[in-house]
């Protein structure tokens, strides 16, 4: 049996393990019709505006930084396996990739997407 | 008592064999075995670890703790469990019902999935995959996305802040949590957990990586929204974070993961960091899944201890340390081991 067959199972064991658990809920709790109950819970004001709203930039330029990032560690994982195989050359050929990666972080830092405004 | 389970688990494959059963089939259900103990085995420990946050917090802040339902208040998060199951499950009105949904049925499938590659003893791996580092680290990155989910249907303010705060941190600490591994794995040359495993029977890779392992676990207790790093739910300032709206069994579903997810890293830092299930000082006569226990369960003590002693950082505090400490430092920490390791080889020592 592959591998993937169990990993498959387990996702598939996971997703019905929690419909499940909402299914006996729903099937067990109690129900009260009460209109008040169904409202956005704002410590218990009313709700002002909507919350589907264009939010802080911010949070988008770390998602950034980290798809960068993120793609670029993906070499690193490879280069690590196989790192007695590569001998120096591999070694000095990834520290040039390591380099480019800290001069980008570099610039993104000298260029403040890192501050918290 | 040591090839307790692996016996077990051979028992059963021949008495399924001698059934008359196909190879692939017998092979299916004795997966179908080793997902049941897996599944059973995360919520025990679930159950046993809000029974036991609750015992070491109140020991730290001088109180006894839960100790009215059953001995001990041994029965505390059981009855717990069944006020959670047996509350309306309220989906409010201007919600996104589909999505709101969906958050809660599908936040255990990542942590779930995970244990698969769990090396629980010797020979105990439910899926022995080649590439299990690369694994765990791909589907452990999938809950973010399923809380901002969750958040962001829920269509309420204090959702909305929590689960950006979900996506920014647990996306800035993933890098140093991937760069301190790639240490282990120069060291190693291998993804595969037991292999990892084995090559520590000389010594622990905390003590070769010790940063690595101090950037691991730091980067850790903010994967799983813990505090100090727990801006997400920030009781006092954000109510719960992107569980705001919440109740009953979806509520408890997101607290499962939670502590599915406490487990694994701390699962992930025994076998990367501490050995595994390998015994230390030669004491081979206790069986090697208790002592993988015992090790995993001393770093979520570690995880509890650090909730109890440091308040929680500010959202700056936290991004500028991530990104401005935590990331150059790993990266640095690759270049010493690189250099280390070749010098190490090179020059014969």
């Amino acid at each position: 049996m592959s591998d993937w067959v169990g990993v498959a199972l387990f996702l598939v064991v996971g997703l019905v393990f929690g419909a499940g658990g909402l299914l006996t809920s729903f099937l067990i709790h109690p129900r009260s019709k009460n209109k008040y109950k169904l409202e956005t819970y704002e410590c218990g004001l009313p709700t002002e505006g909507p919350s589907w709203i264009r939010f802080k930039t911010q949070y988008f330029t770390y998602a950034l930084m980290f798809v960068i990032f993120d793609v670029e560690v993906i070499y690193l994982y490879p280069w690590a396996v196989s790192f007695e195989n590569l001998g120096f050359a591999g070694l000095v050929k990834m520290f040039i990739f390591i380099f480019i990666l800290v001069l980008g972080l570099w610039y993104a830092w000298k260029e403040g997407a890192l501050e918290w405004k | 008592m040591e090839n307790l389970f692996v016996s077990m688990a051979a028992g059963i494959r021949s008495l399924l064999g001698s059934g008359g059963l196909s190879e692939w089939a017998t092979d299916f259900l004795v997966m179908f075995l080793k997902l049941g103990a897996i599944l059973v085995y995360i919520l025990v420990s679930a159950l046993w670890l809000v029974y036991m946050e609750r015992k070491v917090s109140a020991y730290m802040q001088c109180r006894i703790g839960p100790n009215r339902v059953g001995p001990m208040g041994l029965l505390q998060t059981t009855a717990d469990i069944g006020k959670l199951i047996s509350k309306e499950f309220i989906i409010p009105k201007d919600a996104d019902k589909k999505l709101f949904l969906l958050g809660p049925i599908l936040i255990f499938m990542p942590p779930l999935a995970v244990f698969a590659v769990a090396p629980f003893g010797k020979g105990m791996v439910a899926i022995d995959m080649n590439i299990g580092v690369y694994y765990f680290l791909a589907l452990a990155s999938l809950s973010t996305v399923i809380i901002w989910m969750a958040g962001w249907a829920s269509n309420n303010k204090y959702s909305l802040i929590g689960s950006m705060r979900v996506v920014a941190q647990m996306v800035s600490y993933e890098m140093p949590l991937i760069l301190s591994i790639v240490g282990v794995i120069i060291l190693t040359g291998t993804l595969n957990m037991s292999d990892i495993i084995h090559a520590q029977e000389n010594v622990w890779f905390i003590f070769l990586q010790p940063l690595g392992f101090l950037i691991y676990l730091i980067a850790a207790v903010a994967e799983t929204n813990r505090a100090p790093f727990d801006l997400v739910e920030g009781e006092s300032e954000i109510i719960c974070g992107p569980f705001t709206e919440y109740s009953g069994m979806g509520f408890a579903m997101f607290f499962l993961a939670e502590y599915a997810n406490v487990v694994l890293v701390s699962v992930m830092a025994t076998t990367l960091f501490l050995g595994g299930w390998l015994a230390p000082f030669g004491l081979t006569f206790i069986p090697s899944w208790i002592w993988f226990l015992l090790k995993v369960y001393l770093m979520i003590f570690l995880f509890m201890w650090f909730r109890w002693t440091y308040p929680r950082v500010r959202v700056d505090q936290l991004m500028e340390f991530g990104w401005k400490v935590l990331v150059p430092l790993s990266i640095a920490n690759i270049f010493v081991t690189g250099i280390g390791k070749y010098l190490y080889h090179s020059l014969g020592w």
